[in-house]
């Protein structure tokens, strides 16, 4: 899988991706991959405050319960309300299914994130894909 | 194959293999339910007792009457502690006039043999463990015999549920070929010999025999959603050292008319005393998914119970658990609260099992 190089990562399997202030954030393909077939999405409420590093909601596949963690801290202006339906989206495309849209407090902590040849070097070595 | 793996009970087992070819635990599982789906549940401990009193001694360790068993029949059981909790659960299968072969858990092998064993000494028996002898493939679905049937001499049809035959399969002689499973469906688990060039070729083949009845190959996350919807048990969660034959519901595997099995004179008392919990089924109500482990509320948010086993059903498309619960709050109907991550989300007692295979009208 080729991670796209218009957006950062993070090692718990998040993408950001920003546009001055603003920031669209979804998990990775390869956390995708690793959950399996994904049946639960939830966010929180658009105005909820999101902290760098904390966790902001919740995804579940079939066998398991992960937590989301905030790539960077912000205030949420839009969730993607077709998740709560058709939580199965992540699998087929998740660089593509966005969870989050949200206004960046510091967009400067984008520079501390991964980037794509970064992120795939590091779960190459984390699972062996 | 590229499965993922996860390490059970010290066992490398996959848990679903890669939606690249098909699978992903909901197709595994739908596969199984509408088709085929082939296990590799090689984990599974085997032990024989042979000798002239075998059967005294399968009586005297196993809650269910073995001597209602025909040679070639199966039967679900359970091996007690003398407290009246579980040991493991077990398939009997007579084997022979006095050959009877125990099927037993993963995680639970090694405690397994050595309290078979120890319980048995009075006995002029040979208790062998012979679970590294075999592998075990598990071929469940409606089409399961369908793939059997073109890799055996066997007549299948011929072999009822819970019934066991031996013959040729994938040019193996003298098999075991039982129709037995834990998927809630029809279906059989084969024991080959378990050198991995005879189980690796006995797997491609079954593949390429069930390919024309969509067969896949399954992991341990569909076996686990397929056991869970037919309200199969599983070691460790629904049954354990600490839960006795009551409270899980199996009493009509424990026969209460046999004089003497260890655990009988516990169960006796505990069955006067009555329960103080049982094993229910929920539905989830609210959205969320019920875990292992979360804690069951009544409607004034205060705890009466725990989930046992709790997830997604794929061919019901609905959340569901297993929980034991007060018995007042058994009744089919009754609404409950499961706490999930601090909050509480509606859920239901509904009636199990969740998933009946239809009848065949064969």
């Amino acid at each position: 899988m080729a991670y796209p190089t218009d957006r950062k990562y993070t090692k718990e399997h998040e993408w950001i991706q920003s546009s001055g202030t603003t920031a669209t954030i979804g998990i990775t393909d390869y956390a995708q991959e690793s959950l399996g077939d994904i049946v639960f999405v939830e966010l929180p409420k658009v105005g909820a405050e999101l902290a760098i590093g904390k966790t902001f909601g919740t995804v579940e596949s079939v066998k398991a319960v992960s937590d989301l963690y905030a790539p960077a801290s912000g205030t949420v202006t839009e969730t993607n309300a077709d998740l709560a339906t058709s939580p199965e989206k992540v699998n087929k495309d998740a660089h593509g299914s966005w969870m989050l849209k949200i206004m960046l407090k510091n967009p400067g902590e984008l520079d501390g994130l991964l980037s794509a040849a970064d992120y795939e070097k590091f779960v190459a070595e984390e699972g062996g894909h | 194959m590229g499965a993922k793996m996860v390490d059970f009970n010290g066992w490398d087992m996959p848990v679903e293999y890669p939606a690249a070819i098909g699978c992903g635990i909901i197709n595994e599982h739908m596969a199984v339910r509408t088709g085929a789906g082939i296990f590799d549940v090689s984990h599974m401990g085997d032990i024989r007792l042979k000798g002239p009193q075998a059967l005294a001694a399968v009586q005297h360790i196993s809650m269910n009457d073995a001597s209602r068993l025909a040679v070639g029949q199966a039967q679900y059981s359970a091996l007690l502690y003398p407290q009246g909790t579980f040991v493991d659960d077990v398939i009997v299968h007579r084997l022979g006039e006095d050959e009877y072969l125990l099927v037993i858990n993963a995680g639970t092998r090694e405690k397994d043999f050595n309290w078979v064993r120890d319980n048995t000494l009075q006995f002029d028996c040979a208790v062998e463990n012979l679970s590294d002898d075999f592998t075990q493939i598990a071929i469940q679905g409606p089409k399961a015999v369908d793939v059997l049937q073109k890799l055996t001499d066997a007549d299948l049809s011929t072999v009822k549920f819970y019934w066991v035959t031996r013959g040729t399969v994938c040019g193996l002689k003298d098999i075991l070929i039982a129709r037995t499973g834990y998927t809630a469906e029809d279906g059989f688990e084969i024991y080959v010999p378990a050198d991995e060039a005879t189980s690796t070729r006995v797997w491609n083949e079954s593949l390429i025999a069930g390919k024309e009845f969509g067969i896949v190959p399954c992991g341990l996350g569909a076996r686990n959603t397929l056991r869970l919807e037919g309200k199969l048990p599983l070691y460790g969660h629904e049954i354990s050292d600490t839960i006795n034959v009551w409270e899980a519901g199996l009493d009509r595997f424990c026969k209460m008319e046999k004089p003497e099995f260890v655990g009988r004179a516990a169960l006796e008392k505990a069955k006067a005393a009555g329960v103080t919990r049982t094993l229910v089924g929920v539905e989830m109500t609210g959205r969320g998914i019920a875990r292992d482990g979360y804690k069951v509320l009544d409607d004034s948010d205060r705890e009466i119970g725990y989930v046992t086993s709790g997830s997604p059903a794929p061919f019901l498309k609905k959340n569901i658990a297993l929980a034991y619960v007060p018995p007042e709050f058994a009744v089919v109907g009754t609404a409950v609260t499961v706490e999930i991550r601090g909050q509480g989300v509606g859920a239901q007692v509904v009636p199990t099992p969740f998933y009946k295979r239809p009848k065949k009208n064969t």
